[in-house]
């Protein structure tokens, strides 16, 4: 497969407490990943590894390697800004800033520099239009970001990662703080992104990665149990520890 | 877009820079006001300075042991009536008020805390002192300091104080209630404990308002540099000795006035070190101001 | 304690209580409302609109005093809204928890408790005198900085930490260096409540006599320059009551600075509110 992310013998650890050991996979291309396991298990601070985001957190430790498209983020002239631009976030709570519609989606491309190339309407709008928000907003860009319902505020936020044109989405728990309908719309605009994206995502919803992703990876107590196919690891499951997770032996 | 870069790194130290203002200035003023001050202990010595009873510069004698009394004795007796005062309206506000009235009091006593302090010193000097006047001496007292100051750290005491009991967890109250204690049983020995901290720290912002409080205390004190020897007598604060006098002092009078504010300063550290020693003993440490 | 027993304490408690909260509203409203009496019906146009004339009658009005006010506050905001929002921002989204940090706290929460006279005589000695500054608003403005920066430090640190973290963490995973953090996101969420302190101060300089009667010099002019001296409002006020018999005329200025206060205190309540209604809505 073509992996668009890689990790290699990742181990991580919060001060002396290991939260991730020996993990290595392959993140496939346009591709969208799920990650699944029991609270405490290490899949956010496995996703915020990707885009750097635990450097943000003193008294971390890293070890082994993190590739994108071969080249290690974690090297020594790596600029950390880059690595973000290329590969975006989206969190579990929607957390669009206190500004306008127009002005949360532009936000990236203007810290980045983007603006001096690029018209910024032309991209806020081409990210809303990615994230099925366009026709929702277009009449009322002015109105504050916070004003829109959960639903809408996290497809903003996606808009929003969007407009620094990623290559990667990742994706903590999207949907765990939204309703139903809202989380069936977001799911539909996953399948739609992977054409152009590639996407991870971390849920607690056995049934959402099921639903949506194309890979799937098991995590228990920081350690990669299982890694394969969705299809393959949810209908004949190689670990015993995948098995009892999946049948809800344990949860 | 190096530039950002550039941005980044230099905005950290620039708002270092501003960051440590603060603690420049406080040693400029330190630094300042010990050299201003020093001809001044020089020339009368540090123990004929505080406990010389006698301020009379036209005679050369610089003792501020009068003016020490008359700062603590008019900051106690306005705390002696303030903090009950002021921890019962306080509970009034906070707990036993319907909300009418607290929509009406609360700003005002909001209003109360942003009032100058020459207009209270006005109020003293054209309403307290003539009144005073009735019972005994000129009017210019200390009895008419104290109210003065009384109304002065009031409003403090009571929106802090107020602030504080309201934010005492409701989880104390219910369980209270629900043991069968009366209301103001709650009151007095669950939700008051729990304020503590908050209520001394008000009262310790009044005690710093009143101690340095200068110009009301110039106007109904009466300024005599005399150790107070009855309510109705005349004194002087070690902050309205100095406002008082520092526009036409020179030379080494000067430099005693520099050195009262030397005094006052330390009188407030030593308060201010005395109440976070209490808050710690009481379990909690909060931030004097 | 037996029921019986402990009702009639309560009974006895609240009577206090209410006692005590007579005594208060009584004399709140006999403060204000005596200034107001008295002062109200001298308030008139050709009050604020001539110079004080002096003489122990007091004659004239307090423009002056108005001009002179009104250059010192601006003067003063001006240099100490960077300064304070500057240290807030240090404290808040940079100081490692080390000795230099508490070094700063310390310097800080000390100022804080320094009375206005100390400021005046620090002003003094330095401004006025060591800097050749004079009486002047120069030497006001300066020393009221120092009197002030505390309280904005505090109020705009208080607002910018009531920002939620998650708006830190979404800024940078989009690309956004810290600075850029703090400058497009962090502080325009935390303007309102930075405003409020700025009103606040501002509110506190308009009071402020001890420190200013020292480094003013409290000349009746019309200032000319920022190294003119001046009066301010409750400098003049000082000045009517005890320099002069014109107790009506004090009253006068006594009124104006209370409306001045009821009106800052308006607005700040107003602003204040809209900050809890904006973070309100954030995640």
């Amino acid at each position: 497969m073509d992996a668009k992310m890689e990790t290699r013998q990742l181990g991580f650890y919060y001060g002396k407490r290991q939260a991730l050991r020996n993990v290595s996979l392959k993140v496939p291309d346009n591709q969208i990943t799920a990650f699944i396991g029991p609270s405490g298990c290490g899949k956010s601070t496995f996703l915020r590894i990707l885009n750097r985001m635990n450097d943000t957190i003193p008294g971390v430790r890293l070890e082994g390697e993190v590739l994108l498209d071969g080249q290690n983020i974690y090297g020594p002239c790596v600029d950390v800004v880059e690595v973000r631009k290329r590969v975006g976030m989206v969190f579990q709570q929607p957390n669009p800033f206190p500004k306008s519609i127009f002005d949360n989606v532009a936000f990236g491309p203007r810290v980045l520099g983007m603006d001096r190339n690029v018209s910024l309407s032309d991209v806020v709008e081409k990210s809303l239009r990615a994230a099925a928000l366009w026709d929702e907003v277009k009449d009322v860009m002015g109105k504050s970001g916070l004003a829109l319902s959960g639903g809408q505020q996290q497809r903003l936020c996606i808009a929003r990662a969007l407009a620094t044109e990623p290559e990667v989405l990742l994706m903590d728990e999207p949907c765990s703080a939204l309703d139903p309908q809202s989380t069936l719309r977001i799911e539909e605009l996953m399948d739609e992104l992977k054409e152009r994206y590639t996407i991870v995502i971390v849920t607690h919803n056995l049934q959402q990665a099921g639903r949506v992703s194309d890979w799937t990876g098991f995590l228990l107590l920081g350690e990669l149990v299982e890694y394969g196919k969705t299809s393959e690891l949810f209908s004949r499951p190689r670990d015993k520890r995948t098995e009892d997770y999946i049948t809800g032996r344990f949860g | 877009m190096k530039s950002r870069y550039l941005i980044d790194r230099s905005s950290k130290v620039l708002v270092l820079v501003c960051a440590s203002a603060s603690f420049v200035i406080l040693l400029a003023i330190a630094i300042f006001t010990l050299k201003e001050a020093l001809p001044a202990f020089r020339q009368v010595g540090l123990l004929h300075f505080l406990f010389g009873t006698e301020w009379s510069p036209r005679n050369n004698e610089f003792g501020i042991l009068p003016m020490i009394v008359g700062s603590i004795v008019v900051t106690a007796g306005a705390l002696i009536i303030a903090v009950p005062l002021g921890i019962a309206c306080a509970i009034l506000l906070a707990e036993v008020a319907p909300v009418r009235v607290r929509q009406f009091l609360r700003p005002a006593v909001e209003l109360l805390v942003g009032i100058p302090s020459v207009v209270y010193g006005l109020v003293g000097m054209v309403l307290v002192v003539p009144l005073i006047r009735h019972i005994g001496g000129s009017g210019y007292s200390v009895a008419a300091g104290v109210i003065v100051l009384t109304g002065m750290v009031l409003p403090t005491i009571i929106s802090i104080s107020e602030d504080s009991i309201r934010a005492v967890p409701k989880s104390y109250k219910e369980g209270a209630l629900a043991l069968g204690a009366t209301h103001w049983q709650t009151i007095w020995r669950v939700l008051v404990p729990a304020a503590r901290s908050g209520i001394i720290a008000s009262i310790v912002l009044a005690v710093g308002r009143a101690i340095g409080e200068a110009m009301a205390m110039i106007m109904v004190l009466g300024n005599a540099p005399v150790i107070p020897t009855s309510i109705l007598g005349p004194a002087r604060t070690l902050a309205g000795s100095i406002a008082a006098e520092v526009n036409y002092a020179g030379g080494v009078h000067q430099s005693a006035l520099f050195a009262t504010a030397v005094v006052l300063f330390l009188m407030i550290m030593i308060i201010n070190s005395v109440a976070l020693i209490v808050l710690r003993r009481g379990g909690r440490v909060q931030s004097i101001c | 304690m037996s029921r019986v027993s402990a009702r009639s304490a309560q009974k006895l408690a609240m009577v206090c209580i209410w006692g005590a909260g007579v005594i208060t509203v009584f004399t709140v409203l006999s403060i204000i409302g005596y200034v107001l009496v008295r002062g109200l019906p001298h308030i008139s146009w050709s009050l604020l609109t001539t110079l004080p004339k002096g003489g122990l009658s007091g004659e004239g009005g307090i423009s002056s005093s108005i001009v002179t006010t009104f250059y010192l506050i601006a003067f003063t905001m001006v240099i100490l809204v960077p300064l304070g929002i500057g240290a807030a921002i240090y404290l808040a989204e940079y100081a490692p928890d080390n000795k230099l940090t508490r070094l700063i706290r310390y310097g800080v929460e000390t100022l804080a408790g320094v009375p206005s006279i100390v400021f005046g005589l620090f002003g003094f000695a330095l401004f006025v005198t060591a800097l050749h500054f004079r009486f002047s608003i120069l030497a006001g403005a300066l020393t009221l900085v120092c009197l002030l920066l505390p309280t904005l430090i505090r109020t705009s640190e208080e607002a910018l930490r009531t920002v939620p973290r998650s708006h830190r963490e979404a800024a940078l995973a989009l690309g956004a260096t810290k600075w850029q953090t703090i400058w497009r996101v962090i502080l325009p969420a935390a303007i309102p409540g930075i405003v409020t302190g700025g009103i606040l101060c501002m509110g506190r300089a308009v009071g402020e006599t001890a420190c200013l009667y020292v480094t003013m010099g409290g000349s009746a002019a019309m200032p000319t320059s920022l190294l003119s001296g001046g009066r301010t409002l409750s400098m003049s006020l000082f000045y009517l009551a005890t320099d002069t018999n014109a107790i009506e005329k004090a009253m006068a200025v006594g009124v104006v600075l209370i409306i001045t206060i009821i009106v800052i205190n308006a607005i700040t309540n107003w602003f204040s509110q809209r900050f809890r209604a904006r973070m309100a809505g954030g995640a």
